[in-house]
C-alpha cells in the first residue's frame, strides 16, 4: 500500500539537518528500491503464516538420512543473543590491546577449539570455515599447501561412489582432478579398486565413517595405511560423526584432515538451508597450515589471536567463522558433558538399529548388517508395483512426517535413507514407524492413490520442469 | 545432560527388538584398539550452569563501546521483528527445503528474499545467500571465468583488504592471474584500471563505497570492460542502495556483497549473509541454490529449489561450486528487514547515515590538525588523517568508552596515521561529540 510504513526511525537534531549532504546527484540513485509498503503487522503476519507453512524438528519428525535433525535447545539461542556476544564487532581484536576487548568471545573460540580437538582425535582445529563444504574446501587448500610445501603438486583426489556431491565439487574446486571408486558388495569401498587408481599423484582421499549407509568402514585403516605409504593424505566428512561421539575418533583412525557439521552433531539450528559451521581439524604436521588467525592461550591465561602465520593457507573467512554458530556449539559441548557425548551416539546408534530391525519385513534392505546412526532401506519392492521412493515420501507428508532422505546415497536404487537421531524417543520413532508400515501396506493395496499426495500440505506436487522453464525467480 | 528421551525401560525393549544383548553391541563393528577410552572433557552441565557461565563470559567482552568501527560490518539498529520471527521454530529448526510441499515457508521466504535483493540491486537474478559478502565475491570472481573461458581478474585495491586476501588464498591453487590496481586518491584509477583490461580479462571487480568511504559511479568503467568483451563484478554495501546509485544501474554483471546490514547483529564476525545478483543470462553459471516459482498438480502457485543440474549434488566435481548450507535464515532475517523497513524506511536510514557521517566528518575535521582524506563524496564512512598514529589513538580512545575507528596502517601500507570512522543512524549526536572532544584530547 503506497505510504504505509513499518519501522519509524530517530528524528535528525537542527545541527546535523544543517550538514548539507555532499554526495553528487550522479551517484545518487534517480529512485528508492522497490520494496514494500507495509505496517509491522502486515510483516508479523505474512512471515507467522509463511512459518506454518514449514515442517521443521520443532514441529515434525524429520528423520533426514547424513543430515542428524535433532533437537536445538533453547537454552543455545539465549545465549547466543546475549549482547556481550551479538554485540561485538569483529574488528575490535585488530585494534592495538584489542584482544583483551573480548577475552570472553576468544574463550570461546578457544576452548571450543580444544574440545574439538579432543573429542576428533587431531592435532588443532580451526573454526573458520562457514559450513561443512566450505570446511572441505579449506581442508583440501590445507592438503594442497601441504604437498606445494614438500615440493609436489599432485593433481587428483580419490572419493569413493557413495560420497556427498560436495566432496567431488570442493576437491575440484581447490583445482583438483577427481577419482571415483565403486563400492564394493559389502557396501563399504572397493579396496582393490582403491589400489588400482592409488598412485603418487593423488593428493588425498576423502571418505566418510560411517559411509552414507551408515556402515562403518571397516577397512577404513588399512585404507589409511595405503595412502600415507603413497604421502596422500586422507580426509574425513564429518556429515556422520554423530554415531562415533565418545567411542572412536577420526585422528585414531588415521584420518589427517577432518570437518565437523556444527550444525549437525553438535545441534546448532539448520535455519531452511543455513547458517552452519564447519570447522576443520588436522593432525599436528598440518596445523602450520591451518587459516590466518589463530586463537593462543598465552601464559597468563589470557586469549590472543595469531596472525604471523608464514605457512598458513590465508583468510578463508572475513573473521573467525560464524561465531554464533559456534558459540551455540560451546554452549552444547558444555550441556552433554564426557558422559552425554558417548550417549549421543548410544542412542543415536540405537534408534537407528531399531528402525532397521522393524522395517526390515516391509521394505527392502540391501546391507543387511549392523548400522550406525542412520539405515539404509529400498524402495524397490514398492516400485514393482509402481510406487516409487518419492511417491513414499509424500504419503508420509501426508502422515505427519518429514521423509527421508530419498534417492542418495546413489549406491542404493530407490534409497530411503533414515537418520532417526538420539533425540527423538522410542514413542515418536514407533509412530513414524507405523506410518512407513501403513505405506508399506498402500503400496500393495492401491499402488493408485500414491499420485495424489501429498493431500495435507498447502500445495500438492509441484512441476519441477515448469520451474525450470518458466525461470520465475523473484517478481 | 544429553537431550536423550528414551528410558532404561525402553532402551531394553528396543534391544530386544534388535537382537542384541546392550547397546555396546551396537559398535561391533569399530575394532578394539580404535576404542576411545577416555575423553577429556569435563562432565556434563546443568542449563542454569551453562548459562552462568556465558553470561559471565560475555561479560568479558566490551560490548558497551561506542561503536564508530565499520570497515565493512556495521552497527545498525535492528527492529524487534526481526528477531521475533526469525526465532520462530518452524524458521529455524527446518533443514534445506528439498521436499517442497513441506517446505513452502522456506521457500517463499527465500523467492521473496530474490526478488528483494533484484529490487536493491536492480539486477535480474539473485540466488538464495552465500557465506558471506568475501566468499561471495571469491564465487563472482569463478562465475566471470567460467563465462568468459579467461584466465585474468583486475581487482581494485578499493575493495575491502580482507576480500582481497581472502580472494588471493582461494585462487592460489587455481590458474588465476590477479591484478590488483591502486587506488588514485582514495578512488578507482580510471586509467590505470583501462589499460590493464585485456583479451585475458574476465572481469573487473570494484566496491561502493569503496573500503576508505568513497562513493563512486562505475558506469564509464563498464562501458570500458565490455567493450574488452570483460564482465564488471561490483560489491555494494546494501544500506546505501537507499540512497546510492544501484550497481544494475551502472552496467555491472555480477552484484556481491555483505547483508550483514540488513538485520544481522555483529557477532564478532558471524554468520553473516553474502549476496549475489546477476543478469538472466549468466543464471545458469551462478552458483548456490535457486527457489523458482511453479504450480502444482491443482494449478496452485508453489515454490521449488531450481535449476540444480549446476549443483554440486547433482553435477558432482563439474558443479558451479560446492556450496550446500548456505545462509538461509540469515537471508530471512534480511528480507524481513527490508519488509519492515519498506521502501521509504530504508531510504531513511541511508539518508540518516550519510547525514550523520557528514556532521561527524564536519565535527572531526575541524579538530586542528585533523583533516578529511582520500574521499570526496562519501556515505557512512570516511577517512582522516591524524598528526599522530591512528592506532595511538584509538587505542587511548578505548579507555574513554569508545571505538573510534579502523586505523588503515594495518592493512595499507604508508597509512599508518589514518583512521577509518563509520557512522550509523544509531549514533546519537551527542556521541559524535563525545568522540570528537575525546580524539582532541588524545593528540
Amino acid at each position: 500500500m503506497p505510504g504505509r510504513r513499518g519501522c519509524t526511525l530517530p528524528k535528525l537534531t537542527p545541527a546535523e539537518e544543517a550538514c548539507h549532504l555532499r554526495i553528487p546527484e550522479r551517484y545518487r540513485a534517480t529512485q528508492p528500491p522497490e520494496l514494500p509498503e507495509v505496517s509491522e503487522l502486515d510483516v508479523v503476519r505474512h512471515f507467522t503464516n509463511l512459518s506454518r507453512l514449514n515442517f521443521s524438528v520443532d514441529s515434525h519428525l524429520y528423520p533426514l538420512g547424513s543430515c542428524t535433525m535433532k533437537y536445538n535447545p533453547r537454552i543455545c539461542e539465549k545465549i547466543a543473543a546475549l549482547d556481550g556476544f551479538a554485540g561485538i564487532h569483529p574488528l575490535l581484536p585488530q585494534l592495538r590491546g584489542g584482544g583483551m576487548l573480548t577475552q570472553g568471545a576468544l574463550e570461546v573460540l578457544y576452548e571450543t577449539e580444544r574440545l574439538l580437538t579432543e573429542i576428533c582425535g587431531m592435532g588443532a582445529f580451526s573454526l573458520q570455515p562457514m559450513a561443512g563444504a566450505h570446511g572441505e574446501l579449506t581442508g583440501i587448500m590445507l592438503i594442497a599447501a601441504y604437498h606445494r610445501a614438500h615440493g609436489n603438486r599432485r593433481s587428483t583426489v580419490i572419493v569413493p561412489d557413495s560420497s556427498h556431491g560436495t566432496n567431488p565439487a570442493s576437491a575440484a574446486m581447490a583445482g583438483y582432478e577427481v577419482v571415483t571408486v565403486p563400492s564394493g558388495p559389502d557396501g563399504c569401498m572397493d579396496l582393490e579398486a582403491f589400489k588400482a587408481v592409488l598412485n603418487d599423484d593423488v593428493a588425498a582421499v576423502m571418505m566418510t565413517c560411517p559411509n552414507t549407509l551408515g556402515l562403518f568402514e571397516k577397512q577404513i585403516h588399512e585404507i589409511a595405511d595405503l595412502a600415507h605409504a603413497h604421502d596422500a593424505l586422507l580426509y574425513y566428512d564429518g556429515a556422520n560423526l554423530n554415531a562415533l561421539l565418545g567411542h572412536c575418533r577420526p585422528g585414531d583412525l588415521g584420518f589427517d584432515v577432518v570437518h565437523v557439521n556444527l550444525h549437525k552433531t553438535f545441534a546448532t539450528p539448520h535455519g531452511g538451508g543455513g547458517p552452519g559451521a564447519g570447522p576443520v581439524g588436522v593432525v599436528p604436521r598440518l596445523a602450520p597450515y591451518l587459516p590466518v588467525s589463530q586463537v593462543v592461550k598465552r601464559s597468563d591465561g589470557t586469549f590472543a589471536l595469531d596472525y604471523d602465520c608464514p605457512k598458513s593457507i590465508g583468510y578463508i573467512a572475513p573473521f573467525y567463522g560464524n561465531f554464533g554458530v559456534v558459540l551455540r556449539a560451546y554452549a552444547y559441548l558444555l550441556l552433554l558433558g564426557r558422559n552425554g557425548l558417548t550417549e549421543v551416539a548410544d542412542h543415536a546408534v540405537l534408534n537407528a538399529n531399531y528402525v532397521r530391525a522393524r522395517l526390515k519385513p516391509y521394505y527392502d534392505l540391501p546391507y543387511d548388517r549392523t548400522v550406525m546412526h542412520e539405515c539404509v532401506f529400498s524402495a524397490l519392492r514398492q516400485c514393482a508395483k509402481g510406487v516409487h521412493a518419492i511417491d513414499i515420501a509424500k504419503a508420509l507428508i501426508d502422515e505427519g512426517f518429514h521423509p527421508p532422505t530419498v534417492y542418495f546415497p546413489l549406491t542404493v536404487k530407490e534409497a530411503l535413507m533414515i537418520e532417526p537421531t538420539e533425540t527423538e524417543s522410542k514413542e515418536a520413532i514407533d509412530r513414524f514407524i507405523e506410518a512407513m508400515i501403513r505405506v508399506a501396506r498402500l503400496a500393495e493395496a492401491d499402488p493408485a492413490a500414491f499420485a495424489e499426495m501429498p493431500q495435507s500440505t498447502p500445495v500438492s506436487r509441484l512441476d519441477e520442469t515448469r520451474a525450470v522453464k518458466a525461470m520465475r525467480f523473484g517478481v | 545432560m544429553s537431550f536423550v528421551a528414551n528410558t532404561p525401560a525402553q532402551c531394553a525393549e528396543m534391544l530386544a527388538t534388535i537382537g542384541v544383548p546392550d547397546i555396546s553391541a551396537l559398535f561391533d563393528d569399530i575394532p578394539p584398539r580404535f576404542r576411545v577410552k577416555h575423553v577429556d572433557m569435563p562432565e556434563g552441565l546443568s542449563e542454569a550452569e551453562v548459562y552462568d557461565r556465558l553470561h559471565r563470559l560475555s561479560h568479558r567482552n566490551a560490548h558497551e563501546l561506542t561503536c564508530f568501527l565499520g570497515g565493512g560490518f556495521y552497527d545498525h539498529f535492528i527492529p524487534a521483528a526481526v528477531d521475533s520471527l526469525c526465532s520462530r521454530g518452524e524458521f529455524f529448526t527446518a533443514y534445506t527445503p528439498y521436499q517442497p510441499e513441506a517446505s513452502q515457508g522456506t521457500l517463499q521466504a527465500i523467492f521473496e528474499y530474490q526478488s528483494a535483493i533484484c529490487r536493491l540491486t536492480r539486477m535480474e537474478v539473485a540466488n538464495a545467500s552465500l557465506y558471506d559478502g568475501g566468499t561471495a565475491l571469491v564465487e563472482a570472481a569463478l562465475m566471470a571465468l567460467r563465462i568468459t573461458g579467461r584466465t585474468r581478474i583486475v581487482l581494485d585495491s578499493g575493495v575491502s583488504p580482507i576480500y582481497r586476501h581472502m580472494m588471493r588464498g582461494y585462487t592460489r591453487n587455481l590458474s588465476i592471474d590477479l591484478d590488483e590496481i591502486e587506488v588514485a586518491h582514495g578512488q578507482a584509477d580510471r586509467a590505470r584500471l583501462g589499460a590493464a583490461l585485456g583479451e585475458h580479462t574476465a572481469a573487473v571487480i570494484l566496491q561502493n563505497p569503496n573500503f576508505f568511504g568513497a562513493v563512486d559511479d562505475f558506469s564509464d568503467i563498464a562501458a570500458q570492460a565490455h567493450a574488452k568483451g570483460c564482465l564488471v563484478i561490483v560489491s555494494v554495501y546494501p544500506l546505501a542502495l537507499g540512497l546510492l546509485k544501484a550497481p544494475g544501474e551502472m552496467g555491472a554483471d555480477i552484484v556481491t556483497g555483505e547483508g550483514q546490514s540488513l538485520g544481522l547483529p555483529l557477532s564478532f564476525g558471524g554468520p553473516y549473509l553474502g549476496f549475489m545478483a546477476t543478469r538472466m543470462a549468466h543464471v545458469r553459471k551462478m552458483p548456490g541454490r535457486l527457489a523458482g516459482e511453479t504450480v502444482d498438480r491443482l494449478g496452485r502457485t508453489g515454490y521449488v529449489l531450481t535449476l540444480q543440474a549446476r549443483e554440486q549434488h547433482i553435477r558432482r566435481e563439474k558443479a558451479t561450486s560446492n556450496v550446500c548450507s548456505n545462509e538461509a535464515l540469515c537471508a530471512l532475517r534480511s528480507l524481513v528487514y527490508l519488509s519492515v523497513m519498506g521502501k521509504q524506511g530504508l531510504r531513511d536510514v541511508a539518508w540518516l547515515c550519510a547525514k550523520k557521517a557528514e556532521y561527524a566528518k564536519q565535527r572531526l575535521s575541524a579538530i586542528p590538525g585533523v583533516s578529511v582524506k582520500r574521499s570526496a563524496a562519501t556515505f557512512n564512512e570516511f577517512t582522516l588523517e591524524l598528526p599522530i598514529d591512528a592506532s595511538d589513538a584509538v587505542a587511548r580512545l578505548v579507555d574513554r568508552g569508545i571505538a573510534a575507528g579502523f586505523p588503515l596502517g594495518r592493512y595499507y601500507e604508508g597509512m599508518s596515521n589514518y583512521l577509518l570512522v563509520a557512522v550509523t543512524e544509531k549514533r546519537t549526536r551527542a556521541e559524535i561529540g563525545h568522540l570528537a572532544e575525546a580524539l582532541e584530547s588524545v593528540l
